[in-house]
Formats: C-alpha cells, sequence, structure tokens
C-alpha cells in the first residue's frame, strides 16, 4: 500500500518477461492510472484530436471555400485535397514569405523580447521598492495591481480611446508641445502603443511574483554581505539576484509564452486592420478568420509553426537553467 | 518555492534578527532622500496603473458618444444616463447570463476533472509520469492559433458553433491541463505524513484523497476554480470566432460590438466596461495573493 507513496519505487530491478512486468506495472499502478484517466482522456479528446486535425489541415489546401458547410438547408461536402508540405514552404520560402511571414515573425520577436524585458525590469524595480520599510507601501501594492485586477478586455479599450486622435494621450503630449503621433494609424506607432499597452497590462504580475521571491530571501544573507562590506549594488548582484532566480525563471519563461501568445492586446487594439502591428499569434487569427476567403490551411500551418518554436525555446530555456544550476551548485 | 506561500512574510521580515542597533540605524536613516525618491516613483507608477482605469470611469459619466475627445466638458453635463441605458437597453443582462454560464461550467468541469491528476503526479511516480507533466506544460503554451481553426471545423460538425457547450469544451482544452498543474502544485504543499497516516489507518488511495486531501486541499481549489473563471472570463479569441448570435455573447466579446466599424458608441462602452470591471475586480483582490503562489509554483520544476 505504501507503494505508491514512496517517491523511489519506480519498479527497477527484478527483469521477469515483458508481459509479467505489465502486469506488474499495472498492479502497482492502477490506481495512479485511475486518477490521471479523467486528463489523459479528456487532453486527447480536447486536445489530441483537434492538433491531429489541424496537422492534417496544415496538409491540405482547405479554405472557407472548399470546407465542408452547411447553407440553409443544403449540406456541401469538403472538397479541399492534399498538398503535402506546399503550405509550409509557400509559408517559409514563398514568394510572399518576406514580408508575409518574416516580417511578422521578426517583430514577435521584437515584441517579446522587448515587453517581457520591460516588465520583468519594471516589475523588478517596483518589487524592490515595495519590499522596504515604507509608509502607505499596502496602499501603494494595491494600486499598482490594479491593471492585472481589471479584465485585459476591459483596459485595452479604455487604452484605445486614450490613444486615439484627439484622445487624452496626445492632448497631454499636445500641451507640452511635444509631437502627436498617430498611435493607431501609424504602423511604426503602432507597434510602440502595443508595447505600451502590454507593459502596462504585464507588470503587475512580474511585480507580485518577484516581491514574494524577495520576501523569500533570507535577511540574515543580507547581513552577511553587509559585514563583508557589500555596497548596495552588490548586494543586489550577488545576494539578490541569485536569491530570485527560481522564481525569476519561472516568471520568465511564463512571461516569454503569455507575451508570444497574446491575443487580446493586439486584436482589441487594432482589430485585423494593422497589418504591420500584427503578431504571429493574431496574423494566423487574421488568415483563419478575418478576411475572405478564410484560409484555414495556412493558418493551421501558422499555429503549428508558432507552436514547435516555443516547444523549441521552452526545451532550450530549460536545459539551459539545467546547466546553468550545475554550475552554481 | 513554497516559502512564497507564507501569508505574511513581509510583516516578519522587519522584526526579524535585530542586527548591531547602529548599523539598524543607518539603514533607516541614510534613505531620508532614498525614501522620497521611492515615493516619488512609486506615486508616479501608481498613477501610471489606475489612470486608464480612472480615465475610463470618468468618460463613462459623460453621455455623448464623442465626449472622450472634450474630456472637460463631462464635468458640466455628468450623468449617469449610459449606465441606465447599457442595463435597460442592451443586451448586457444576457451576457452577464453567458459569461456565467460558459466561465462557471468551464471551471466546474476543470477543477473536477483535473482534482485527480494534479493529486496523482504530486504523491505518485509512475510510468510515464515524465511524459504527462511534459503534455501539461506544452498543452499550457498552445497558441490559439494551432486550435482554433480544427475546432471550428469539429465544433460546426457537431453543430455545436454559437452554442455554450461549444464553447466550454474549448475553454476545457487549457482549463483541465493547467488546472491539473495547479493543484499539483498545491498538493505538493501538503505534507506526505497525512497520506500515510490515511493508509495506516486502512483508506485506499481513493479514500485518502477524498476524506484527507481534498478538504485540506480546498484553498489550492478556490485557487485553481478562480483561475479558470477569470480566465474564461477574459477569453477573446475564441468567444468572438465561435460566437455568433449578439444574445449570446460573452462580455468580452459584447464589450467590442459597441465599437463597430460604423459606429462607435465609446460612452457605452465605458459604463459597460465599468459595470464589467468593478466586481471582477473586487473578486480579484480578495483572491490574488494565492493566486501569484499558485501561478509561480511548480513552474520550472516539473
Amino acid at each position: 500500500m505504501t507503494v505508491a507513496v514512496d517517491r523511489a519505487a519506480t519498479g527497477r530491478g527484478e527483469r521477469p518477461g515483458l508481459r509479467a512486468r505489465l502486469v506488474r506495472s499495472y498492479r502497482r499502478h492502477w490506481y495512479a492510472y485511475a486518477m490521471i484517466a479523467p486528463v489523459v482522456i479528456v487532453l486527447g479528446v480536447l486536445v489530441g484530436y483537434p492538433l491531429a486535425r489541424g496537422v492534417y489541415l496544415t496538409f491540405t489546401d482547405a479554405d472557407s471555400l472548399n470546407s465542408a458547410r452547411t447553407i440553409g438547408v443544403n449540406h456541401i461536402d469538403a472538397t479541399y485535397k492534399f498538398v503535402g508540405l506546399d503550405n509550409y514552404a509557400d509559408i517559409l520560402w514563398g514568394p510572399t514569405s518576406g514580408d508575409r511571414f518574416w516580417s511578422h515573425f521578426v517583430w514577435t520577436i521584437v515584441w517579446t523580447v522587448s515587453c517581457v524585458a520591460l516588465h520583468y525590469v519594471i516589475g523588478l524595480g517596483l518589487a524592490l521598492l515595495l519590499h522596504q520599510k515604507l509608509r502607505g507601501r499596502t496602499a501603494y501594492r494595491l494600486m499598482l495591481i490594479l491593471p492585472w485586477a481589471v479584465p485585459t478586455f476591459v483596459t485595452v479599450f479604455s487604452w484605445r480611446i486614450m490613444l486615439a486622435d484627439g484622445g487624452f494621450l496626445n492632448t497631454a503630449l499636445g500641451s507640452l508641445h511635444l509631437p502627436q503621433p498617430a498611435w493607431l494609424e501609424d504602423p511604426f506607432f503602432q507597434r510602440l502603443a502595443a508595447i505600451m499597452v502590454n507593459t502596462w497590462c504585464g507588470v503587475p504580475f512580474m511585480m507580485v511574483s518577484l516581491l514574494g521571491g524577495l520576501q523569500s530571501i533570507d535577511a540574515t544573507l543580507y547581513e552577511a554581505a553587509e559585514m563583508d562590506g557589500a555596497n548596495a549594488w552588490q548586494r543586489f548582484r550577488y545576494v539578490t539576484l541569485p536569491g530570485l532566480r527560481t522564481v525569476s525563471s519561472t516568471v520568465v519563461l511564463l512571461g516569454v509564452i503569455w507575451t508570444f501568445n497574446q491575443f487580446t492586446v493586439i486584436f482589441l487594439l487594432f482589430g485585423t486592420g494593422a497589418p504591420d502591428a500584427q503578431i504571429l499569434v493574431t496574423w494566423a487569427y487574421y488568415l483563419g478568420f478575418g478576411q475572405q476567403p478564410r484560409d484555414y490551411a495556412q493558418s493551421a500551418a501558422y499555429g503549428v509553426l508558432l507552436l514547435s518554436m516555443l516547444i523549441v525555446f521552452t526545451s532550450l530555456y530549460r536545459r539551459w537553467l539545467a546547466r546553468g544550476e550545475q554550475f552554481a551548485s | 518555492m513554497t516559502t512564497t506561500t507564507e501569508p505574511t512574510p513581509a510583516e516578519v521580515r522587519p522584526a526579524a534578527p535585530a542586527p548591531a542597533p547602529e548599523r539598524a540605524l543607518r539603514r533607516g536613516e541614510s534613505s531620508r532622500t532614498a525614501r522620497l525618491l521611492s515615493h516619488t516613483v512609486l506615486s508616479l507608477a501608481s498613477l501610471i496603473a489606475l489612470f486608464p482605469i480612472v480615465w475610463l470611469v470618468f468618460l463613462s459619466l459623460g453621455p455623448d458618444k464623442d465626449d472622450y475627445l472634450h474630456p472637460s466638458r463631462i464635468l458640466d453635463k455628468a450623468t449617469l444616463s449610459n449606465y441606465t441605458h447599457v442595463l435597460q437597453d442592451t443586451n448586457f443582462f444576457q451576457w452577464l447570463g453567458s459569461t456565467l454560464i460558459v466561465s462557471l461550467g468551464t471551471t466546474v468541469i476543470g477543477v473536477l476533472l483535473a482534482a485527480t491528476t494534479g493529486y496523482a503526479v504530486s504523491r505518485m511516480r509512475f510510468p510515464g509520469y515524465r511524459k504527462l507533466m511534459w503534455l501539461l506544460l506544452v498543452t499550457q503554451m498552445f497558441p490559439i492559433a494551432v486550435l482554433i481553426v480544427p475546432m471550428y471545423e469539429i465544433l460546426s460538425e457537431l453543430q455545436l458553433i454559437d452554442s455554450y457547450g461549444g464553447l466550454i469544451l474549448v475553454y476545457c482544452s487549457t482549463a483541465v491541463p493547467y488546472s491539473a498543474w495547479l493543484l499539483k502544485g498545491y498538493f505538493d504543499t501538503i505534507p506526505m505524513e497525512i497520506d500515510e497516516a490515511g493508509r495506516v489507518d486502512g483508506l485506499s488511495p481513493f479514500g485518502t484523497f477524498l476524506r484527507l486531501i481534498i478538504p485540506l486541499a480546498k484553498p489550492g481549489l478556490a485557487v485553481a476554480a478562480f483561475y479558470n473563471l477569470i480566465t474564461a472570463w477574459g477569453e477573446v479569441a475564441f468567444a468572438s470566432t465561435f460566437l455568433l448570435d449578439d444574445e449570446k455573447y460573452t462580455f468580452a466579446v459584447g464589450l467590442s460590438s459597441f465599437v463597430s466599424e460604423h459606429d462607435a458608441q465609446w460612452n457605452y462602452m465605458a459604463a459597460t466596461a465599468v459595470l464589467i470591471a468593478v466586481p471582477v475586480s473586487a473578486f480579484f483582490y480578495v483572491v490574488q495573493k494565492h493566486l501569484v503562489t499558485g501561478l509561480t509554483a511548480g513552474g520550472t520544476k516539473g
């Protein structure tokens, strides 16, 4: 009975026949399997099957004109056909790949890196400020958390009003005799606006997580460092940053995944109207649902590419982390 | 990792080890300018954090749809007429209904299905454990673009487009693995001795889980539920693609419907936004402390 609780018992050692081992493994672990069954089934049905179907679609030329559909009482069967890897070839090195895939790819990287960097640096700065004896600390904390508390789809609209022509931001800039860019029309400023809004939305999560990390660092470490004559910067560099390592690596990973997949901010800020400001996710959505005819196959192919990029990134990141830990210890 | 669950480490900290008085003094004193600087930066940051929200509340008081261009005029004619209009003449309550159905449905299914798995991966090692953990991690990074097209096809075949059930199913594809992940993090903080005590007293693994762990894990279940709730509540991409009938819109879709290409009713949009934001944010403040712990726990431990 204690077998399942015993973390070390993973059934190695004795080696009878394969069948016997399977039976034994089943006897030993059947309740573990029974317990994970709901999630495994749900993942298979709700994620595995659509994913397989999506991958299959990427090998076809499916769009809204040749897919199965029902118009009134008439049912029209799907007529799309298998085209092999054409979609991927077209996306990655077809004649339009330059300003369709690669430009969005570069912008997505810029977007992800700058957003996560801004989130992290601002979040860490604010966390450090909040992590000192300070009057009104709780009040500041509650106010600073507000952008996270209010749903993003609400705050993005607020930003859209503020960024609009004649909106608050440009009025304020105008009264300071500064240039008033067309935030929602000019491609460069669209991107800047998107990064700004997403930074505003994402900082509170980083701040709160890092604050939690700061609070879990042993105070005696700071004292020891001070005894050894470390100045403020050295204490930060050699005590705070290493102490935040675990939290940081997690929130940066989450931040990268969330920012890379960030749909709401860009979609609600610009709709499908601003081709230059679309990151890959929103661009894929535009291909699949924002244009006529809808290009399902290409949209799905973008999705598969995006997922592969994230998986590659995550495994490299985790490997890199593991190596760093080896060095540290 | 679990140290962050400590509810008030911040309050404990200053009282903790008292160093030589001289140094404590220096630490407190040297920061007069630093303290002023901290206050300045924090106030400025708070202002930036608050402003867009306050602005939205302010604009919601202006009766005309172009008032956002002339905010100074709102002061003279501030009225709650937008709110009465939204509550009486729009689909606000239908939207509230669908948002609640979809998000509560997702939450209940997500947490119920994920609970046993979270427990299993927290306590047991079985062949396939690593694969399952990897799977749970990978499903969390699915960009919406991967599943939205095939889901659309499948749901059309099942005639589930424009239905709450379809949307709940789609949301469960992320809610279930995510809840399992969050719950694993929480179960990890419950000491293993409790399980062992249960076994000694003759409970089966399921009995231990149901009678001992679940009652202890209520806060963790609440966090997972809450996380599912706000995610489903604020989801935009699937909802705006799969819901067609404007009476079935969730808030996330309904709110954008005020601002179409032809007509932008910013004043009504602002009022609706405020009505949506107030309860959600209030709820958020109640549970936020637990939420952070849940989200960051276990992220790299997998």
